[in-house]
């Protein structure tokens, strides 16, 4: 499903600034679950940026989905980054599009008959919650209900691998369980899942195998 | 809750709606357009014009006799019309000349009136005899016609043979420069057009950098982000040339209208108003909308996929 090999990234290409993650190597099977966890500036958004194919390893091998990102050319890209779903540490929204419209956006951009998206993202706003702010534009809502329509909306293309980047940032406690529950049910369906948080409470809640970043480097994987 | 369920036609998944040369765009496509039917009109006059000249000048050959008794002594019988027998019965037995003409005495005066006024045929000028001399269509070289002019002013003494073609040649490279000068122009105005497009194309691209970020992270491909932006630069470009191309409508059909006159060897007002305008601009003013179209969604094709180049 998931896995690095050495793998390196820096900004600006291989003579851009310092190499924000080094040496990284793990994999995750399919269906599996991690934590990533670490401080700020630890480098987990960077990390989930290569596993959503927003950005390209420097040095070293990353396959996703079977596809070794170094290797294969940039328009093979957008189908595997259809089969991924990202929930953005800033949510993300396109904030000229109501909160159905966004949800509906992953959907529309994989082709899906015009029918099943409406009940699809009608469904997934609902398990959410926001059953009543589907004509909402994301500037009207709350930064708790951003979020969980940037859920909803990484959540509604059954996608293989979820990643998900301080999901429970703007949370409260009882939402931040109700999603927990959410990422635990796709996980059962098969979905892989991968959440950066250094929300500790939560992890203390859902034990599950954990990977620790420091400076960049993965110093803990289990 | 089924309100938005269907997706309106054009949906605007983009927002393009709002930071892409709404207004701006299409007045300057209009002006282009605007233009561009000027600069293809003037190709198309430059081209009739050169046409016109060689089809009619170019063939011609003026022959003058001169007539030392006086236009006054001349008569039937007389000396001169024999001379100007002759000269004609040596032009019709010469290879490749169409058709010989003497011109009557009343056409003459008639030709010359602009110049020398109502008394032209009182007046005491000693007139030559004219004859008009049209070619066949690949006329005769240089060659021939010196010795043709030999053979004539042999004949009848002070006779000249005067060839339009040297002025011909003239008129029609000035007709062919304005014809490419044109061309030039309009190549000049697409260019602009098309750079103007690139320009409104790349600000739309700026303002809406995290929302192409985002939908090109969602799994957009280059093709879906460009075909949204070609699609609206086309649709802009479109209305600007429909707007230029009325706007030129009517120059275009005064300007016709005044060179009428010209085109149909002086039956002035002769022409229907509309018919005045060429075919050829009939079937041009609706490309200019068409090609505005094209060249709004290449060019905004071409803007956008570079630019997407620098996303992973
Ligand atoms: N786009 C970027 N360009 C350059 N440096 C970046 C960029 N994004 C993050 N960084 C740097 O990478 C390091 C790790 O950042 P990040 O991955 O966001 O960590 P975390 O998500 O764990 O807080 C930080 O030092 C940050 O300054
Ligand atoms: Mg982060």
């Amino acid at each position: 499903m998931v896995r690095l090999d050495e793998v390196g990234l820096r900004y600006g290409g291989t003579r851009g600034g310092p190499e924000i993650l080094r040496d990284i190597s793990f994999s995750i099977g399919p269906g599996g679950f991690r934590w990533l966890l670490g401080r700020s500036g630890a480098g987990k958004t960077s990390l989930l940026r290569l596993l959503s194919l927003a950005a390209r390893p420097t040095r070293g091998t990353l396959i996703v989905l079977g596809a070794d990102i170094g290797l294969v050319p940039r328009r093979a890209l957008p189908p595997l980054r259809r089969r991924i779903g990202m929930v953005f540490q800033d949510f993300r929204l396109l904030p000229h599009l109501t909160a159905f419209d966004n949800v509906a956006l992953p959907l529309r951009l994989a082709g899906r008959p015009e029918g099943q998206i409406t009940v699809d993202a009608t469904e997934m706003l609902r398990w959410v919650g926001l059953a009543d702010k589907t004509g909402a534009w994301p500037a009207e809502l709350s930064g708790g209900e951003q979020q969980r329509v940037a859920i909803a909306r990484a959540v509604a293309g059954r996608p293989s691998l979820l990643l998900a980047d301080e999901p429970t940032g703007n949370l409260d406690e009882g939402q931040a369980e109700r999603l927990m529950q959410l990422l635990a049910e796709l996980n059962r369906l098969g979905t892989t899942v991968v959440v950066a948080t250094h929300n500790d409470a939560l992890v203390e809640r859902h034990p599950a195998r954990a990977m620790v970043l420091e400076h960049g480097r993965l110093v803990e994987d289990g | 809750m089924g309100k938005p369920s269907l997706r309106p036609r054009g949906f605007d998944d983009l927002g393009l709606r709002r930071v892409f040369g709404d207004r701006m765009l299409p007045l300057l496509v209009a002006a282009m357009a605007f233009l561009a039917a000027l600069a293809g009109a003037g190709a198309m006059a430059a081209a009739n014009l050169a046409d016109h000249w060689r089809e009619g000048a170019g063939s011609a050959l003026t022959v003058q006799v001169p007539r030392p008794g006086g236009a006054a002594a001349a008569g039937p019988g007389t000396v001169e019309e024999t001379r100007i027998d002759r000269i004609t019965g040596i032009l019709r037995g010469t290879p490749g000349i169409a058709e010989t003409r003497a011109l009557p005495e009343s056409e003459l005066n008639e030709l010359l009136r602009p110049w020398l006024g109502r008394d032209a045929e009182t007046a005491s000028l000693p007139l030559p005899g004219v004859v008009a001399v049209r070619m066949a269509e690949n006329g005769l070289d240089d060659s021939v016609l010196a010795r043709l002019a030999a053979q004539l002013s042999a004949a009848a003494p002070g006779t000249t043979l005067e060839a339009h073609r040297p002025w011909v040649r003239r008129l029609s490279l000035l007709a062919r420069s304005l014809q490419a000068c044109a061309w030039a122009a309009l190549g000049l105005v697409a260019a602009v057009a098309a750079a103007v497009i690139a320009v409104a194309t790349r600000g739309g691209l700026a303002l809406r950098r995290e929302v192409i970020e985002t939908v090109h992270g969602l799994g957009a491909t280059d093709g879906y982000i460009a075909c949204r932006f070609a699609r609206r630069a086309a649709g802009l470009a479109v209305l600007g040339a429909v707007i230029g191309a009325l706007a030129a409508l009517p120059v275009l059909l005064g300007l016709a209208n005044l060179a009428t006159p010209f085109q149909t060897n002086g039956a002035v007002g002769s022409a229907p108003w509309l018919a005045a305008l060429p075919p050829a601009l009939w079937i041009g003013l609706p490309v200019l909308p068409l090609a505005a179209g094209l060249i709004g969604f290449a060019t905004a094709q071409g803007t956008v996929r570079r630019w997407l180049r620098r996303l992973p």
